[in-house]
């Protein structure tokens, strides 16, 4: 596998497809970036599929192309940890829609231009089914394990019930099963945000020039309160004043709080595209599991050999605990083999990308439970 | 290999090989990894302390975090050979409405109680006057889990109200097994095995 072109960092492949889509279009052909990390064996069954959120990306346990900043995963991916690449090739993917190499409104149409507005409308189970045709490309036919957090979380459901034998085990953090009124009323605020950008120009700003900034870092910093819980954001900043000693009376950031959302804003806008973020955020609000199944969602995964695993965290406002709950009293009425565990943290929805030791121990024991 | 708490032996040593397993409150899982290593059983679990469920996960067990009370309505009926609570009854609610469930999500229930109408229970209430602190029942009054307390005579005149047949039943002291005679006296545990 050493020579083999097919992995390692910064990997991308143009598969013919065409992938027909949920909205009714298809695609072709399909690319995909991606990475791996560790070493496949033989039988090609130790592969780990990582799912990535919203603004996340393949680079999860490389450093960040654009950025230099260390993977958004790299302290549960790695050799020993949780998701151990001296036992398993782990792969991530950028999922087609997004903004990293994989197809999305930032590639070529076909006529040379990017698709820019003329991408097709895309669903999580499309993300999964482009994901499915890397897998066949990589000689993969099982999964030991698909993993993912928040929208990855989507991912790792949707894999779960539209391919059950080709996935051992599914472990999904912080998520739902569908998206409620109030997770697409945040979406809809990020998105008319970019649009209300004078130089979104119907999304017709590839050409160089002026790109919808000032759009995207709102559409950001909206979605990133809803990523936060108030505890933390209190005890990181208060009502503490940036670089000052009194109010000014002025719209300047005289709080911590603005400077550090203004900061999260700008610097979004380095490294992400706004039309991916409409796409996205799309493909995320069309979500409703339930739905493709007659709505009930316990027969999404009917007779289903894969073991899953939840994790929620009870600052988490976005998706909350009962979100998880729905889920796992579906997959108990389907009779699949569920752990589910609400862990303590201060993180908000947030806190799978941070330091939470007791959510390292659960999903090594849960990695470790599938072998290998 | 762990060594089990003596109701959690017996129920081991009770339970069919391959059989699938819901113990509910199961705590880290000790019970469940020896079905699972021993026996080859489907185990599953549920448990209300998030620490004591990840401790279980990290030993690969499939455990839910979850209350007896509320979350053993979602599992289909008869979806288990055994639902199992052990030295869980008298912490909860509703005692009678949980062995209903019991007995629904499994074909057959084990259910484990401490005895309240053990001898040095009674001793205890009768001359010092007081909520008894015993090895087996270590918490004060005002800070102890069990909100139930129950004695076997309860128990058994529970079950025969109910109509739920015993299909074994077995008594502990000193973590040694005694006969049925006098158990409500003598036996400072009780294990039984439960149908419909």
């Amino acid at each position: 596998m050493k020579d083999d072109q097919r992995f390692g960092l910064n990997a991308h492949v143009k598969l013919l497809g065409p992938l027909a889509l949920d909205g009714g279009g298809s695609l072709a052909p399909v690319e995909i970036a991606y990475e791996s990390y560790g070493v496949l064996n033989a039988d090609a069954s130790n592969a780990i599929l990582i799912c990535h959120a919203l603004t996340g990306d393949q680079h999860a346990a490389s450093n960040h192309p654009i950025t230099g900043k260390p993977g958004w995963w790299t302290r549960m991916i790695g050799p020993g940890k949780p998701i151990d690449t001296d036992r398993f090739c782990v792969i991530s993917t950028n999922v087609i829609g997004g903004c990293m190499g994989s197809s999305g409104p930032e590639t070529d149409s076909g006529d040379g231009t990017p698709f820019a507005m003329r991408f097709p409308v895309i669903t999580i189970r499309d993300m999964v089914r482009a994901q499915a045709l890397l897998m066949d490309h990589l000689g993969i036919s099982r999964l030991h394990a698909i993993v993912g957090g928040s929208m990855g979380g989507m991912q790792a459901m949707s894999w779960a019930a539209t391919y059950p034998d080709r996935v051992k085990a599914t472990l999904i953090i912080a998520s739902t099963s569908r998206h409620s009124a109030q997770n697409i009323a945040f979406h809809e605020v990020g998105r008319q945000a970019i649009m209300a950008d004078p130089n979104w120009r119907g999304g017709d700003y590839y050409g160089g020039g002026k790109t919808p900034d000032a759009g995207l870092a709102v559409a950001r910093m909206a979605a990133h309160i809803t990523y936060l819980s108030e505890q933390g954001l209190t005890e990181k900043f208060g009502r503490q004043l940036q670089n000052r000693e009194t109010k000014t009376f002025g719209f300047d950031a005289d709080f911590q709080v603005e400077s550090y959302l203004r900061h999260q804003g700008l610097s979004f806008t380095d490294r992400f595209d706004a039309n991916s973020y409409l796409y996205i955020t799309r493909a995320i609000d069309y979500w409703d599991l339930a739905e493709d199944y007659g709505g009930v969602l316990a027969n999404a995964f009917r007779a289903t050999k894969t073991r899953f695993c939840l994790v929620s965290f009870d600052t988490d406002w976005l998706y909350p605990t009962a979100e998880s709950r729905t889920v796992v009293k579906a997959l108990n009425a389907a009779g699949a083999a569920v752990s589910f565990v609400e862990i303590a943290s201060p993180f908000g929805h947030d806190a799978f990308f941070l330091d939470v030791p007791e959510f390292d121990r659960v999903v090594d024991g849960f990695i470790r439970a599938g072998g290998l | 290999m762990t060594i089990l708490r003596p109701d959690l032996a017996i129920i081991s040593a009770n339970i069919a090989p391959g059989a699938r397993v819901l113990d509910v409150g199961c705590g880290n899982g000790d019970l469940m990894a020896a079905l699972r290593d021993d026996k080859g059983c489907d185990a599953r679990g549920m448990e209300i302390d998030s620490g004591n469920v990840s401790a279980a996960m990290a030993r690969g067990l499939s455990v839910i975090q979850g209350d007896a009370d509320v979350d053993l309505l979602d599992y289909p009926q008869a979806a288990f050979d055994y639902a199992i609570l052990s030295q869980t009854l008298q912490t909860t609610r509703r005692p009678d409405l949980v062995l209903e469930q019991l007995l629904r999500v499994g074909r057959k229930a084990f259910v484990s109680f401490p005895n309240f109408a053990q001898w040095r229970i009674r001793v205890s209430l009768m001359w010092g006057g007081r909520m008894p602190v015993t090895q087996q029942l270590p918490a004060r009054w005002y800070d102890t889990p069990n909100i139930h307390h129950v004695t076997i005579d309860d128990f058994r005149g529970f079950l025969k109200e109910r109509s739920v047949s015993i299909e074994g039943q077995w008594f502990l002291s000193g973590g040694k097994t005694t006969s049925a005679a006098g158990a409500n006296l003598l036996a400072e545990h009780a294990v039984f095995l439960l149908s419909r």
